[in-house]
């Protein structure tokens, strides 16, 4: 096995210096956020005034936790620590409606971004030779984007098509020898699926490799991936809060995702008292922004569960190795990709006057992609004994879903009283996908 | 003039049209006409009945989405191309049909047809005027 490296002195980097390096950068993570509204108040309760008064990594674990309705509640500002001239892009999350999270970067942050980009590239044995196809959504979703530049600066031959038109997305595989994929797992087997009907023989196909990321998936659906296309897949992490694909990357080794502990402090905590885990035990993944100037953010809770794998990684790497994402300890639902909020759901549809009282999400396997149905009861007095009155509500809730979340679902309308009524708290989500 | 149609909006499972049938045997109320609008996961279940308010009384009770719409019943003499003389005054008067189906009484010779009708009221005159008997509402229903 030929170990390559993108920037060997720093993915084999000495631990105890890492963790020097890691202190020195956390000190002036600190100081920017000092910059940011939300941190002077967040952080002055607990006594910091600047990066100085962290004098160790210990130090660290006594700051409070940041979550996702923490960044809700600054959007769209007060989480910005650079003058706004100096942000370059913004992205956004889905969000419910109005209040998504945001996450401003310089051209510097975009820079560091890349850089684990291309790290993650060269670790999985690409080089600018490959042809790379990324069949990941560009856009606000960093799924696309994050990997484009790195694929480029790699000097790969990038086809930056984004997701869907499968007929499209093989014709172009087969008429450029693309040889390295960026694609969501559940997308990868539905792609497959499609050869014959496309007329494509695998064997007319250059593909060497996959990097699957943005859902979580068990080692039974890489090594089916592998099995049935004949290619190597590489497990790829990242969430927009930080920056994106590229926290994490698997190497040659596919022994768990090597997280770069340059950019950000990897810590494994209990979901519900928020102590540390050991390493090998589950438990929430938090992180911290060690290098992003414009948004940095200090032990976010990502609600993702993995775990640390204790020991070295024989590709030499020092940075240490996660887990695949082993479930969610909320109730964010990914969708062929895309994350979901049922509350978000909720906030739509129950703010229509047509809509009655009670509704269901339900989640299946549709061949081997997500299929999300919801089914809403109509609110009686609608109803006026027109069908097509019936119809444009139908069209009107998809319509509203897909403008404030970004899906696409299919809607069921039913008689009101005939959805599952709970005393309680309500099971509104009904998750009938299996692994495959 | 008009007849009073009841619609009820039936989501699609099982027995569902039983149901409705069942629940107006038991009120003693006779379905004269019936008619099934399906889409892409649900129906709309359309009827004329011999007592609308009694039935609309039980489904309402039952929690049934329905609702009375106003259509015409219109008489078609039963040969062929009966139904296109109708047809030809609705069309050369550009009346607009929504929807339409057929029915028959008992004690008739006749086939009669249910127009829905986007203006009613326009309708029945203009058929009227072109010697199309329309049923009368109180002939077939109770008010």
């Amino acid at each position: 096995m030929e170990i390559n490296y993108w920037n060997k002195a720093v993915e084999t980097m000495d631990r105890e210096q890492l963790q020097m390096h890691q202190l020195k950068h956390l000190q002036d993570t600190v100081d920017s956020a000092m910059k940011t509204s939300f941190y002077k108040k967040r952080l002055g309760k607990v006594g910091i005034t600047s990066g100085r008064d962290i004098k160790s990594l210990d130090d660290f674990k006594k700051l409070p936790f940041t979550s996702k309705d923490d960044l809700r509640e600054c959007y769209p500002n007060a989480l910005l620590a650079v003058s706004k001239d100096e942000a370059v892009r913004i992205h956004t999350s889905s969000g419910t409606t109005g209040v998504p999270t945001v996450i401003y970067h310089t051209q510097e942050d975009l820079d560091h971004w890349t850089e684990l980009v291309c790290r993650g590239i060269v670790s999985s044995g690409c080089t600018r030779n490959d042809v790379f196809q990324n069949m990941m959504t560009y856009g606000m979703f960093t799924g696309g984007l994050g990997l484009h530049y790195g694929a480029e600066r790699v000097g790969m031959t990038v086809i930056p098509i984004g997701g869907g038109n499968t007929m499209r997305q093989l014709k172009l595989m087969k008429d450029f020898n693309t040889t390295v994929i960026h694609i969501t797992p559940s997308y990868c087997l539905h792609v497959h699926e499609k050869l014959a009907e496309a007329g494509v023989a695998r064997e007319s196909l250059s593909l060497k490799k996959a990097f699957c990321g943005g859902e979580p998936h068990t080692e039974n659906i890489r090594k089916k991936i592998e099995e049935i296309w004949g290619i190597d897949v590489y497990n790829c992490y990242g969430m927009s809060e930080m920056n994106g694909p590229g926290v994490g990357f698997e190497c040659l080794c596919k022994t768990g995702l090597h997280i770069w502990e340059d950019n950000y402090i990897l810590e494994i905590v209990d979901p519900q008292s928020g102590r540390e885990m050991e390493d090998g035990e589950q438990g929430e993944v938090v992180l911290t922004t060690l290098l992003r100037k414009a948004t940095p953010l200090i032990r976010y809770r990502s609600r993702d569960l993995a775990h640390v794998i204790p020991g070295r990684c024989e590709c030499g790497r020092t940075h240490r190795r996660m887990s695949r994402i082993m479930g969610r300890c909320d109730d964010m639902l990914i969708i062929n990709g895309v994350n979901i909020y049922p509350s978000q759901i909720e906030e739509v549809i129950m703010k229509m006057p047509e809509v009655g009282n009670n509704y269901q999400i339900l989640v299946e396997k549709n061949g081997t992609l997500d299929k999300l149905t919801i089914k809403v009861e109509i609110y009686s007095k609608i109803f006026t004994g027109e069908i097509s009155a019936i119809e444009a509500l139908k069209h009107k809730i998809v319509e509203n879903l897909k403008a404030n979340i970004i899906i696409n679902p299919v809607v069921e309308l039913h008689e009101p009283g005939s959805l599952p009524a709970f005393e309680g708290k309500a099971k509104r989500v009904v998750d009938n996908r299996t692994s495959i | 003039m008009k007849i009073n149609q009841i619609s009820v909006f039936l989501e699609n499972k099982e027995g569902r049209i039983y149901e409705v049938c069942e629940l107006l045997g038991a009120h003693d109320i006779n379905i004269d006409a019936l008619n099934i609008a399906e889409s892409e996961g649900f129906g709309v279940l359309r009827m004329i009945v011999n007592k609308p308010k009694a039935a609309m009384a039980a489904l309402k009770e039952k929690g049934f989405s329905a609702n009375q719409t106003d259509i015409l019943a219109v008489e078609v003499e039963d040969r062929p191309g009966g139904l296109a003389d109708v047809l030809r005054v609705i069309s050369t008067n550009q009346l607009n049909v929504e929807y339409m189906y057929g029915f028959t009484l008992r004690k008739s010779d006749r086939a009669l047809m249910v127009f829905r009708f986007d203006d009613p009221e326009k309708a029945a005159k203009t058929l009227q005027a072109n010697q199309i008997r329309i049923i009368r509402g109180s002939d077939i229903q109770e008010s």
